[in-house]
Order: C-alpha cells, then sequence, then structure tokens
C-alpha cells in the first residue's frame, strides 16, 4: 500500500508492507533514524513521536495508521529556519539529562508535548508525564531539571515554533 | 588535602567558556543526540545491506533431532540460513567464552537455555528475515532441566554439558580467599555469631539500545568491518582474530554510538559471529539487531548468587570475623567476564569497610540451564554482590544486638590512618576517610531526626485507634568500598590480554589537540572528561581537544570501558601523555627562548623565562615551533607527541556512604522510596555535573534490583522476565530526587588523584533501600526485589524465593 504522511512539515510517501510500523518507516522510509526502537511493547518510549499534536509510540503505532496525517519527530525540534535548539533541547544540554542519549529524542518529544500542555509544570507533573519513557543513564534527576529549564526557558519563537 | 576540603575548579576559562581543565563543563557530545543525529549501530545503512534474524530454543534443555530449513531458504527473500551443521563446516560451532569455557554460537546438539542461538537467516530485510523464522522447523527431544541452582549438583541432576568430554556432573569451580583456620578460631570464641541466607537475584543490564552489529567481509581486500554495540572494541577484534583465524590486520571493530552497556556489551555473543558468518556467505553486508525480548532472555545477565553470611563480634558491637559461602549460578555456559585470575571476579573484597582481623569465603560456581554470562550490570565484577552481602550481615548484626546501624558502623569502619590498608583477603585500599563520608552522609540526611520521627511513627501505630494505613517509614544505610581501574596487568588479564589501555595524545602544529583512546564511552562523556583531562595539564582548551575512541584501525590497543576503569587506566594514561608532551614542550620553548629548559617556569598553558614572565611560549607558539623549522636539541624529535600505554600500580578504591528513607504501604505492600542521600568520594571531580550523572543513574539501578528488577524462572526453565512489561525497571516515579554529597580523599597512586565512580552508585544503593524496607517492616532478612507482593508476603512472615516463581 502507499501511505503520504508529513513528517516535519515535509511530505513524505512510500510503497509500504501494510505491517510495517511507524518507527520502521521513519528510519527506513523516511531516512529519521533520530527516533529510536528500544523494546516493542509501548513500555520504555524511546520511540515517541507525535501524531497531529500528541506524543504515541511508534513502534506500536502502524505506518498505515499514520497515512493522511502529520508526524513530528526529534529532527523536527529545533527550528527549521534557523536551527536553533528547542528550549527543551538546551535545557537537556545545560542541565546534562541526556547520557548515552538513546532515550533523549523520545523523552523531548515527551516533555515538549507536556510544556505545550502545561507551560510551569511542578516537580511531580513533570515525573508523572515522563513516566512513559525510559531512561537507564540518568536516575531522571537531570531530565526534571532541564524540563524545569525549559519550562523558565521559553521564548516566543518557540512556542510558535512547536504550536 | 584533607578528606572534606574540597579542591576548586581549574580557575580558568577558555575562549568558548569552559574551564581550562576541571569544572563543569556542558558535554561536547550533546550537540549530535539533542539533534536526533547520533549514530548507533541501527542507524547504519549500507549499500546491499542484507538483515539477519536468529531463531531461539523454546526449551530450556532439548536434544536437537532435526533442523529442516527448506521452506525457509525457499522464501524468495531469504539469500541464507546458517544452522550449527553449517557452523560446524567451518569450525565455528562453538567459540571461547571470556572464562575458558566454550560456548555453543549455533546449537548443533543440545539446546542448554530458553532463547539459545538454533539458526540464523539472512534476508532482504528484517521482517522478512523474521517471517523465514517460522518457516524453520526443529524437532527437538525436551529434557529435564536444572533451574534450581541448588539442585545442580544433585546426583541425579541432568547433565548439562555433556559436550564435554569426560563431565559427569555441573560443576564449575570451587574458589576460595581469606583464611577459614582464622575464621574457626574467631568464630568459636565469639560472643555473637549472626548467621544469614540471602539471594541476590539474576537481574538484567538492559540498556535501552539493544546488542547488535553490522558486518561487512569485503571480498575483495579481505578486510573485515565490523560495527558493533561493544564497550571494548579492541578485545572484541583480537578474539575475532583468535575464534575465526581471521588476520587480525585486517580486521576493524567500530563501536559508534552506544545506547547504555552497564556490561551487557562486554561479551560476544553468537549475533555478532553470525552476522561476520552472514556477510562471509552472502558477500554483503549484513545487519543483526536484537529484539528486547533476546536481549532479557540471552545477553549477559549479572548476579545470581546465592550466599550464606556468618558474622561474628562482640556482644557491644566490635566485628571479628565474616565468613561466606557462595551458590554462583553461571547459566549454561561460563561466560563470565573476569580477570582469568579471579573466578568470582573481585568478591573477595566482601569484607568492605571495616576493620576486623578474619576473613574467608568459598565460591562454588553451577551449571543451570539458563542464559550464561555473570558478571554484568555495573557491578565491578561482583563488587555489587559483596557489598550487598557484608552490608545486610552488618544490618543483620545491628538488629540482634539492638544497635543502631550507623552507631554499629562508625564503630567497626577503617580509621582513616589505616591506609595504605591490606584487607584480611589481600587487597590493599588506597585511600579513604570513611567516618567523615558516614558523618557527612548522616548529616545531610538528618539522621537523628529521621530516627525521632521514626520512633513517633511507631508509637503512634501502636496506640489504640490507630490509622492502619499509616506508612511504615524505614532508614537504611550502605557504606561501600569499590575497587576499580583493572589492571595491573601482572594480576589481572581476560583471555590473556594484560589489562593495561593504550592513548595517543597529538597536539597539531596550530596547537589544537586530539586524543586517542582504548576505552570506549556508552554515555560517560569521555568525548568531554578525557578533553578536560589534557587542558588540565597543558591548558589547551578543551574544545580544542578532540577525543576519538571506539575504533580500531584509528585508536591504541586497551581493554575497553567496565569495572569503572576508564578514567583510572585510560584517564592516567592520558594525564600522563599530556605531562610528557609539557615536558617536550619545555624543551622546544626553552630552544626558542635560547636559554636552558631548567630556566623555565610553567603557567597554564605556557612556559615562561623565571623571573621575566614576560618573555614566554604558549602551547600554541611550541606547537607550530615543533614542527617548524626551530632547531632542536641533540636527539630531540620534531613534533608534539606522546603514546602512553598504562599499567595501574594498583586498583583505586572509591568509597561512599548511602542513606535511603522508604515508606511501606501496610495493606498494600507497596514501597516509597522518599529520600536517598549519596555521599561519594571518587577522589577530585574532573567534571563534577558528570560525576553527578553517574551517580544518579547508579542509584536509579539500586532502586531497580532492591524493588523491582528480576529474571525469574518456573520450573521448566522459561524465563519469566522476558519483555519490559515482565522485567520491570524503575521509572521518574519510583526514584526520588536524588540528593548528594562528597567528600575528597586522592588516590595516592592515580597521576591526577581520581579514582572513577561509574558503578559506585549501583555497587552501594541495593543495600542501603533493602536495609530500609526490612527496617521499616523491623525484619531481620528477606530477599530482594521489595515488590508489593513480596513486602507483602515477607510481612506475612511467608518471604518468597525471587529467583523461582514455583518452588
Amino acid at each position: 500500500m502507499r501511505v503520504t504522511m508529513k513528517v516535519n512539515g515535509q511530505e513524505t510517501t512510500a510503497e509500504i508492507e501494510p505491517r510495517l510500523l511507524l518507527v520502521h518507516y521513519l528510519r527506513e522510509s523516511a531516512g529519521l533514524t533520530g527516533t529510536h526502537w528500544g523494546c516493542d511493547t509501548s513500555n520504555c518510549g524511546a520511540c515517541t513521536v507525535w501524531l497531529d499534536g500528541a506524543p504515541v509510540k511508534s513502534c506500536t503505532t502502524l505506518a498505515a495508521m499514520a497515512d493522511g496525517h502529520e508526524v513530528r519527530t526529534v529532527e523536527g525540534l529545533a527550528d527549521p529556519v534557523t536551527g536553533d535548539l528547542d528550549p527543551v533541547q538546551q535545557g537537556f544540554m545545560e542541565e546534562h539529562g541526556l547520557q548515552c542519549g538513546f532515550c533523549t529524542p523520545g523523552m523531548m518529544m515527551t516533555a515538549r508535548a507536556l510544556l505545550d500542555r502545561n507551560p510551569d509544570p511542578d516537580e511531580d507533573t513533570i515525573r508523572e508525564a515522563i513516566s512513559g519513557n525510559l531512561c537507564r543513564c540518568t536516575g531522571y534527576e537531570n531530565i526534571v531539571r532541564a524540563i524545569r529549564w525549559a519550562a523558565t526557558h521559553q521564548t516566543v519563537d518557540s512556542q510558535e515554533v512547536s504550536a | 588535602m584533607t578528606a572534606t576540603e574540597i579542591p576548586p575548579p581549574d580557575a580558568a576559562l577558555s575562549p568558548a567558556g569552559n574551564p581550562l581543565g576541571f569544572g563543569r563543563m556542558l558535554r561536547k557530545e550533546d550537540a549530535r543526540f539533542l539533534r536526533g543525529q547520533g549514530h548507533y549501530v541501527d542507524d547504519l545503512r549500507l549499500p546491499g545491506m542484507l538483515h539477519g534474524a536468529i531463531l531461539r530454543s523454546p526449551y530450556a534443555h532439548a536434544r536437537i533431532v532435526s533442523i529442516d530449513t527448506s521452506a525457509a531458504e525457499a522464501h524468495p527473500k531469504v539469500k541464507a540460513v546458517i544452522t550449527g551443521a553449517v557452523l560446524e563446516t567451518l569450525n565455528l560451532a562453538w567459540m571461547p567464552t571470556l572464562s575458558g569455557d566454550v560456548t555453543a554460537v549455533l546449537a548443533t546438539d543440545k539446546v542448554r537455555y530458553q532463547g539459545q542461538e538454533v539458526a540464523f537467516v539472512v534476508a532482504e530485510d528484517e521482517y522478512s528475515a523474521r517471517d523465514a523464522l517460522e518457516l524453520i522447523d526443529v524437532e527437538y527431544d525436551p529434557l529435564p532441566a536444572v533451574v534450581d541452582a541448588r539442585h545442580a549438583l544433585d546426583p541425579d541432576a541432568p547433565v548439562i554439558r555433556d559436550d564435554l568430554e569426560g563431565r559427569t556432573d555441573n560443576h564449575i569451580y570451587d574458589w576460595e580467599a581469606g583464611d577459614a583456620a582464622a575464621c574457626e578460631e574467631v568464630f568459636a570464641k565469639a560472643e555473637v555469631v549472626v548467621a544469614q541466607d540471602m539471594i541476590y537475584p539474576r537481574v538484567h543490564p538492559a540498556p535501552m539500545e539493544t546488542c547488535g552489529s553490522v558486518a561487512h567481509m569485503d571480498p575483495v581486500t579481505g578486510k573485515l568491518t565490523v560495527w558493533t554495540t561493544t564497550q571494548a572494541p579492541h578485545a572484541h577484534r583480537t578474539v575475532y582474530a583468535l575464534v575465526a583465524g581471521l588476520p587480525e590486520h585486517k580486521i576493524q571493530i567500530i563501536s559508534p554510538d552506544i545506547g547504555g552497556g552497564f556490561g551487557n556489551k562486554v561479551g560476544i555473543y553468537p549475533g555478532y559471529v553470525l552476522s561476520i558468518v552472514g556477510s562471509i556467505v552472502t558477500k554483503a553486508p549484513v545487519k543483526w539487531m536484537e529484539d528486547r525480548s533476546e536481549n532479557l532472555m540471552s545477553t549477559s545477565f549479572a548476579r545470581d548468587y546465592h550466599m550464606h553470611g556468618e558474622i561474628a563480634a562482640t556482644k557491644d558491637g566490635k566485628i571479628l570475623g565474616l565468613r561466606v559461602n557462595v551458590l554462583a549460578d553461571h547459566g549454561a555456559f561460563n561466560g563470565v567476564a573476569q580477570p582469568t585470575k579471579f573466578p568470582a571476579g573481585f568478591f573477595h573484597i566482601f569484607t568492605g569497610s571495616y576493620d576486623y582481623p578474619a576473613a574467608h569465603c568459598k565460591v562454588t560456581a553451577v551449571y543451570t540451564n539458563k542464559a550464561l554470562g555473570g558478571v554484568a550490570y555495573a557491578c565491578s565484577f561482583r563488587i555489587t554482590e559483596a557489598v550487598y552481602l557484608v552490608e545486610r550481615m552488618v544490618d543483620c548484626l545491628a538488629f540482634e544486638l539492638k544497635m543502631d546501624p550507623a552507631e554499629l558502623r562508625m564503630k567497626n569502619l577503617l580509621r582513616p590512618e589505616q591506609f595504605p590498608y591490606t584487607t584480611p583477603t589481600g587487597w590493599e585500599y588506597d585511600s579513604g576517610n570513611y567516618p567523615a563520608a558516614l558523618d557527612e552522609a548522616k548529616r545531610i540526611a538528618g539522621y537523628d531526626e529521621l530516627r525521632r520521627e521514626q520512633a513517633e511513627r511507631r508509637a503512634a501505630a501502636a496506640e489504640p485507634g490507630a490509622d492502619p494505613a499509616a506508612p511504615l517509614m524505614g532508614i537504611g544505610i550502605s557504606f561501600f568500598t569499590e575497587g576499580v581501574g583493572a589492571g595491573p596487568r601482572k594480576h589481572m588479564d581476560i583471555l590473556g590480554l594484560g589489562m593495561a589501555d593504550g592513548c595517543d595524545l597529538r597536539v597539531h602544529p596550530t596547537g589544537k589537540a586530539q586524543l586517542r583512546l582504548s576505552v570506549q564511552t556508552q554515555g560517560q562523556g569521555h568525548e568531554t572528561t578525557f578533553a578536560q583531562i589534557v587542558s588540565h595539564v597543558l591548558g589547551i582548551p578543551p574544545e580544542d581537544i578532540e577525543v576519538i575512541h571506539g575504533d580500531t584501525d584509528n585508536t591504541p590497543f586497551g581493554l575497553g570501558t567496565y569495572g569503572s576503569r576508564s578514567t583510572p587506566v585510560s584517564g592516567a594514561a592520558a594525564a600522563v601523555a599530556a605531562q610528557r608532551v609539557k615536558d617536550k614542550a619545555r624543551i622546544v620553548a626553552a630552544a626558542a627562548l635560547e636559554c636552558s629548559p631548567d630556566d623555565l617556569e610553567w603557567e597554564h598553558g605556557r612556559w615562561y623565562v623565571k623571573g621575566d614572565p614576560s618573555k614566554g611560549q604558549t602551547m600554541a607558539e611550541i606547537a607550530m615551533a615543533s614542527h617548524g623549522s626551530l632547531e632542536l636539541p641533540e636527539g630531540v624529535e620534531g613534533h608534539l607527541d606522546a603514546s602512553v600505554v598504562y599499567n595501574p600500580p594498583n586498583l583505586t578504591y572509591p568509597f561512599g556512604c548511602y542513606i535511603a528513607v522508604v515508606d511501606v504501604d501496610p495493606q498494600t505492600g507497596q514501597v516509597k522510596v522518599r529520600r536517598f542521600i549519596a555521599v561519594d568520594d571518587c577522589g577530585p571531580r574532573i567534571n563534577p555535573m558528570i560525576v553527578e550523572g553517574q551517580v544518579h543513574g547508579g542509584l536509579a539501578d539500586g532502586v531497580g534490583m532492591a524493588l523491582m528488577e528480576v529474571i525469574a524462572f518456573d520450573s521448566d526453565g522459561n524465563n519469566l522476565g522476558g519483555s519490559f512489561m515482565d522485567y520491570l525497571l524503575p521509572t521518574s516515579m519510583e526514584c526520588p530526587s536524588w540528593e548528594l554529597g562528597q567528600t575528597v580523599t586522592p588516590s595516592p597512586h592515580h597521576p591526577i588523584g581520581v579514582k572513577g565512580v561509574g558503578e559506585s552508585a549501583t555497587v552501594g544503593s541495593p543495600a542501603a533501600v533493602v536495609n530500609a524496607v526490612l527496617d521499616a517492616l523491623q525484619l531481620r532478612h528477606a530477599d530482594m526485589p521489595f515488590t508489593p507482593a513480596a513486602t507483602w508476603r515477607a510481612m506475612q512472615g511467608r518471604p518468597l524465593r525471587p529467583d523461582l516463581a514455583i518452588e
């Protein structure tokens, strides 16, 4: 079957098997390897992307389900024109919110969605929001701080980009 | 420097605002990861690349009667189907393990654990490869499985390793350390002896990125390139050369970005070898990536130690001796990655942080029908098990003596003046101030106040009409001594390869530098930390120092990153290399300034004439002069490089004190970690931000192991932890906000005094959480993990065996 979807604002299309998972479509067909695969069972969240503005786990989403829809991945987080990092990305760097980097794209997509919904979340809210994203390196402490950093460094530009 | 004196970071800043040496610095590697431009093995795409998938055994123990691959071979997208019989023709069906045993690449005679590799399919894409697995017809003759290690040596136990000639039982080794007779004497006379059985259950490192590789054997040049998830690329290259008879100079191992290792990526897995065989057979690059179930069921597990401890003491709490018997479950093949002379790793450091004369351990290792492994998961070669044992035994003693566990520890801790200290089992601890770390942890925790709160809560709970849902509060302490940075090479080798590591430092004509390392980061931030080490010595801005690693064609030989050895070993190599460059720079500067090297003094990044600071040469000027036409003294070569192989004189011994505060729901058994205080002493901190991150991650490991992580088996040997729905990892909800502290005791033998920290928190934290839970329940012992069900059972006096679902 042929699917067509907007990925980070760019239209993509490919002939696929109906069973193809969205994570594999993004990595293999669209060539965007920033979205990682980690568990197969929706537990780890390394594959988290946005489907029509809401985070989904792309390892348990069929590419066919995204046909005609809009997908946003980690490659679409920075400003597409200037290349400036989103405050979430900057926060992860400033607060050492990543180590091996494998969970980071999914974690940041979840964080960006949280901040769009709630620009000033407290620690408990952040912890609950990222509880579907596993990290084996950081013990979560600095991820929470990174998201707080982003919350306190929101810019008008970033709000527009993420909207 | 006293233990509590924190050294200031290097004061000067680089043009980019980074410290010229030690201090908080944002990581250089982050830029690519934040943009989704990390480059992991699975991200690699090569022209014509094929994909492999592995058929695995559904049985824990079964004879293979037949394998029919014809239907799989007929699949239109399948390029090759490889079985053990095919590998036998290549003499590749078996390969050596890292501990002198052999393991099957693909099973030929029997399968010996559930998930063992039986056949390998190479196809045009991964989905087709996995489809074809379904088309392979294997007939098995199931055999009884050895699941409970305690019955592995029963006379009627099935013999798992009948592939080994003359083998009639499942015994691997007995190994002892310490002085049994001295213990006998001490224990016979002791006023108090407390004995306790405990299990450190089988757990799994479970890095977020699973294991995999892409192999490409160039049929024209005969060069084999393997991009693979390895913490030890050079060791892998040598092993491939030895296993396959491939010429080592024609093998290139590339370890790109690694999505976490924790020990899981030290060993060589059949899948790596199969991707190589697949590439040789198909003459195309072959990628193999395991899925999560394969990772959890077949790659290196950790722990699985059944321990019996006995502690002897006086009535007032002076410890006199500790002895322990261990039954070590090694799985179906002995594949532990320990230094050769230490079959039980560094377990004999179990005497811990305390001063007593008598200690002895005996470790008996057995085969069972489970996956092999047994060193992975950030354990510093079994020090995790050792620390858990001693810290539980000390708490058991405190329980029996009705003493405060902090007071009991303080009474027995080694004193600063005892260092360097030789333990009863032969380790020489390099430096430490243990009481200061315990005091600091108690101070941060507000320990006395916590005990007061606990007493009030217990009193309130004893009142008539007390709230039955009021949480049970527990406080747990753990004090650990780590031993990291293996070798020295005369004592420590793996497969005959001495544990020393090389490093090349080249300063280019314009004063920018490249540092090539044998160790390999899996998230530890080597590209930043090692640049800071060189900057600390030479004053070159860290942003001008590129760290190159993870490619055997472009880095010097060394044994890689595990056992927290990068900073203690390669960090020392980098510091020594930088010092040699600095010494040579002095000679060059003297030639340029037409004076004697003895007339020069150093300030950060510059040699200058004593008494005339205006006359000097910066490193950039010296670098250009080294490569230019300046006439150098007789015997001094041009350029500004240094090559070092660092052979550590001893391990370094980081230590720390951890305090956990938990609340247990008396009605559900749910444990909440309310607070966790971690005081670490790893010597001076090169980049405090990275050190704290390393500690945070290890603390989460400890919470995971204490509360939820376990790979259990049913009585048929079915693995019950084969997915993240069954093998639970701590999330942000189970982890508290960590409260960190530090003391600083430099290592006297490391060139820059640092000790390593990668595994400290994993080693030290499980006992703190377990001690806290048992303190809350006012029980002497129950085995982790304290899932709600297990905690509830322990409260009812019916504790669970954590390793078996069915007794």
